[in-house]
C-alpha cells in the first residue's frame, strides 16, 4: 500500500533527521570545548616554564612571571575556604540532622540557598563592597584604629569573605548530598548503643559523609579560584611590588592578571605570550581541583556501594 | 535483611520494627520527622554519655549548628540589604537629583550640545548623563544571542545524550559539557577577545571587532552547561512506562521522543532555559572583555554595546563613594539581582511542577 510506505520512510526520515540534529548539537558543544582548548594549551605550553612560574612580572607585565597572581590566588581560596566549609557545612547539617523539612523554615532556608547559587557574580562584588568594606571594615577602623584607614578598604580578608558567600551554596549542596548518602543503619546503631544525635553526627556521620564534604570543599575552591568579577571592587590589584602579608593587604590574582592583561596591555603582541601560559595555569589549576572533586566523589559512591551491598 | 538498604527519600516510611513508640526518644534520622516533639529537648539527661561529652558543649555547639545554619537566609538578606542602602539615596536624596532621578533614566533628554532628544550613557562628563535604555538593550542584545545558540546546542545535545547515544559517547559528552562549566568566565572573555573576535570579523565582515554578537556567542558557552545540565536531568525523569505505552500504540522513535519524552519533560527544560537567561543576565567578565563597552543604543548586533553587568564592572572602580554615579551603579545592581531572582524562582517553580506532574506515575 501506498500509505503505508509513506510512513514507513517519514518514520525513518524523522528518526535520521532528530538524531542527526540533535548529534551535531552534541558535536558542536566538543568541537567548542577542543577547539578552545587547543588554543589555549598550543599557545600557552611554551611559554610556562619554572621561572615564569616562580618570578615577579617585569617590565611593565611583558616579561618575567605571575609568581605573585599565583600567590595572591592561594591566599584567597585558603581564607575562602576557612570561611567557606564551617558555615556551609553546618547549614546542611542543620538542614539534613536537625530541621523539620516540611518546616517553612526549612523551606525558607532552601530557596536562600538556592537563590544564593542563581545571584550574578558581579552583585556578589557590590555586596562585598558595601558591607565588607563600607560597613563592617569602617565599622572595625571606628572601632580598633581610630577612624584610620586600615580594614575600611578594599582588602585580602574582604575578598576572600567575598567569595566564601558566592561559594556557600555549593558546600552546602555538596555535604546536604554526602549526608543524605550516609546508610540509615548506621545512624540506627549509633543510637541504639545510647549517642545523643550530636554524637552520632560528629561521630557517624561525618566520618562517613568526609569525602562528600570534601567534594563540596574542592569545587569550591575551583570556583574561587576562576571568578573575578566579585574580587574587582573588595581587593584584588593590577600590580603590587610586594605579596601580601596582612589580612588587609590588597592582592593580585590569575584571573584578573588574565582580565588586566587582555584588555588594558598597552603592547599586546609582547605580553600575548605570558597572557597565554597565565591563562594555561589558571585553566590547569581549575581543572586539576575539578578532577580531584570527581575522582573523590567515584571513589565515594565505590566505598558506600561496597558497604551496603 | 528485612529492610533495603536505600537512600534516604523524602517522605519515605519508618521500617516496621523501628517506628518510635511514645515513651522512646530516638535521635532525628535524616529528613523526615519521626516525632513532632522530639525538637527541642533532646533528652540528653536520661542518656548515658561518653565521657569527653558535656552537656554544656552539646548545647553550645547544637546552637553553633543552628546560628551558621542561618547564615545562608542571612546571606540573601544582607545582600537585598546592602545594595538596597546603598541605591537608597537615588530614591530621596536631593542632592542626587541634581544629577540624576530615577524617571529621568528612562527618558530621552535634550542635551547640550546635541541637536535632538538622546539616549546616552555618559556619568563621567561635565554634564553627566545617565540614561539606562542603552544599557538595558545593550544587555538585552547579548543575552538574546547567547540564549539563540545556547539553547538549541544545549538542549540537542541533552536530547541526543538521553535518547540516542550509547554509553560511550555519553562517557565522552557529559565530562566534556562538565569541563565548559569548568572553564572560568575570564578565559571565555579572554577567547572571545583574543581569538574568536578576530574570526568573526574576518568571517561576517564586521565594522567594529567587539560587539554584541561576539559577546553573546561567548557568552553561550558560559550558559550551553547550565541548560544541558538540568535537561538532560528532565529527559531522564521522564518515566520508562510513558516511552513504553507510547512505543506499544505504534509510534516511531522520534515520534515518542517529540509527541511523549519533550512535552513531559517541557518544564524541566524550560528550568534549564530560565536559570541559563539569568546566568548570562548577570555574567560580567565575557561581556566585559568582548563587547566592546561602548553604550550605543541599536537594534544591530554587530554594534559595539555595554551591557548593565559590565557598566558596573568598568565603573564602580572609579566612582566616588556615596555620590550620584555610585548610587546608579547600585541601583543597577539591585536590577540585576532582581531579574535573576526572578528567573531563579521561575525555575524552581518550573521543576517543582515536573516533579508534581511525573510524581504520580514513577
Amino acid at each position: 500500500m501506498k500509505g503505508r510506505a509513506r510512513t514507513r520512510s517519514s518514520r525513518r526520515f524523522g528518526d535520521v533527521a532528530l538524531s542527526l540534529g540533535t548529534g551535531l548539537a552534541a558535536a558542536l558543544v566538543l568541537l567548542i570545548v577542543v577547539v578552545i582548548l587547543g588554543d589555549v594549551i598550543y599557545n600557552g605550553a611554551p611559554h610556562m616554564t619554572l621561572t615564569f612560574l616562580t618570578q615577579a612580572p617585569r617590565d611593565g607585565m611583558t616579561a618575567g612571571g605571575i609568581f605573585p597572581a599565583i600567590f595572591g590566588t592561594v591566599a584567597l581560596v585558603v581564607l575562602m575556604t576557612l570561611a567557606v566549609l564551617p558555615a556551609g557545612v553546618a547549614t546542611a547539617i542543620y538542614l539534613s540532622e536537625y530541621a523539620n523539612p516540611g518546616s517553612r523554615l526549612t523551606r525558607l532556608v532552601r530557596v536562600a540557598v538556592n537563590n544564593l547559587a542563581g545571584v550574578p557574580s558581579i552583585v556578589f562584588g557590590l555586596f562585598g563592597l558595601g558591607f565588607f568594606v563600607q560597613f563592617v571594615g569602617a565599622g572595625i577602623d571606628r572601632a580598633l584604629y581610630g577612624g584610620q584607614r586600615v580594614f575600611g578598604q578594599p582588602a585580602l580578608i574582604w575578598a576572600a569573605l567575598t567569595m566564601a558567600v558566592l561559594t556557600l551554596p555549593v558546600v552546602i549542596v555538596a555535604t546536604e548530598e554526602a549526608l543524605a548518602a550516609v546508610p540509615r543503619e548506621l545512624r540506627l546503631a549509633s543510637a541504639a548503643l545510647g549517642a545523643s544525635r550530636l554524637q552520632t553526627i560528629a561521630r557517624v556521620v561525618l566520618p562517613q559523609a568526609l569525602p562528600g564534604i570534601l567534594t563540596g570543599a574542592i569545587l569550591a575552591i575551583s570556583r574561587g579560584a576562576g571568578e573575578v568579577a566579585p574580587i574587582l571592587f573588595t581587593g584584588v590589584a593590577y600590580f603590587l611590588p610586594k605579596l601580601p602579608r596582612s589580612l588587609h593587604d590588597q592582592f593580585m590574582q590569575l584571573g584578573y592578571h588574565v582580565y588586566v592583561l587582555s584588555t588594558q596591555s598597552p603592547d599586546v603582541d609582547a605580553t600575548r605570550p605570558i597572557l597565554y601560559a597565565t591563562v594555561l595555569v589558571l585553566l590547569l589549576l581549575t581543572f586539576a581541583l575539578n578532577a580531584t572533586a570527581v575522582v573523590v566523589r567515584s571513589h565515594m559512591r565505590r566505598r558506600f556501594a561496597g558497604a551496603s551491598s | 535483611m528485612s529492610e533495603q538498604p536505600s537512600k534516604p527519600q523524602p517522605g519515605r516510611v519508618i521500617p516496621v520494627g523501628l517506628a518510635p513508640s511514645p515513651r522512646q526518644t530516638l535521635p532525628r534520622l535524616g529528613p523526615p520527622p519521626l516525632q513532632p516533639t522530639e525538637r527541642k529537648g533532646h533528652g540528653q539527661a536520661e542518656r548515658p554519655r561518653l565521657a569527653s561529652w558535656r552537656p554544656k558543649f552539646h548545647a553550645l555547639a547544637e546552637a553553633a549548628i543552628r546560628v551558621l545554619a542561618f547564615s545562608s537566609i542571612a546571606a540573601v538578606v544582607l545582600i537585598f540589604v546592602f545594595i538596597g542602602k546603598e541605591a537608597w539615596p537615588l530614591f530621596h536624596d536631593s542632592a542626587i537629583w541634581k544629577e540624576v532621578t530615577l524617571a529621568k533614566m528612562w527618558f530621552a533628554r535634550q542635551w547640550p550640545g546635541y541637536d535632538a532628544p538622546e539616549h546616552i550613557w555618559q556619568p563621567v562628563s561635565e554634564v553627566p548623563k545617565y540614561a539606562v535604555w542603552p544599557l538595558v538593550v545593550g544587555t538585552l542584545k547579548v543575552t538574546l544571542v547567547a540564549m539563540l545558540v545556547a539553547v538549541p546546542l544545549g538542549v540537542g545535545s541533552a536530547l541526543f545524550v538521553s535518547q540516542y547515544a550509547g554509553r560511550r559517547l555519553r562517557e565522552i559528552i557529559k565530562p566534556t559539557v562538565e569541563l565548559l562549566a569548568g572553564i572560568p568566565s575570564v578565559v571565555l572573555g579572554f577567547f572571545a577577545l583574543m581569538v574568536m573576535a578576530t574570526w568573526l570579523q574576518q568571517a561576517l565582515g564586521l565594522e567594529s571587532r567587539l560587539n554584541a554578537l561576539v559577546a553573546g556567542v561567548a557568552l553561550s558557552f558560559a550558559i550551553i552547561p547550565v541548560v544541558f545540565t538540568v535537561s538532560e536531568e528532565a529527559f531522564g525523569a521522564v518515566p520508562r512506562s510513558y516511552v513504553e505505552a507510547s512505543t506499544a500504540l505504534g509510534a516511531a522513535r522520534w515520534q515518542t521522543i517529540v509527541r511523549v519524552v519533550i512535552p513531559a519533560a517541557g518544564p524541566g527544560v524550560a528550568a534549564g532555559i530560565a536559570l541559563g537567561l539569568g546566568r548570562a543576565v548577570g555574567e560580567t567578565m565575557i561581556v566585559l572583555m568582548a563587547s566592546g563597552n561602548a553604550a550605543i543604543l541599536s537594534a544591530s548586533p554587530a554594534d559595539s554595546v555595554r551591557t548593565v553587568s559590565a557598566t558596573i564592572a568598568a565603573e564602580l572602580a572609579e566612582v566616588v563613594f556615596g555620590g550620584a554615579h555610585y548610587t546608579v551603579l547600585f541601583f543597577l545592581g539591585a536590577l540585576l539581582f532582581a531579574f535573576t531572582l526572578a528567573t531563579n524562582l521561575l525555575g524552581e517553580f518550573a521543576i517543582g511542577r515536573m516533579r508534581r506532574r511525573l510524581g504520580g506515575v514513577a
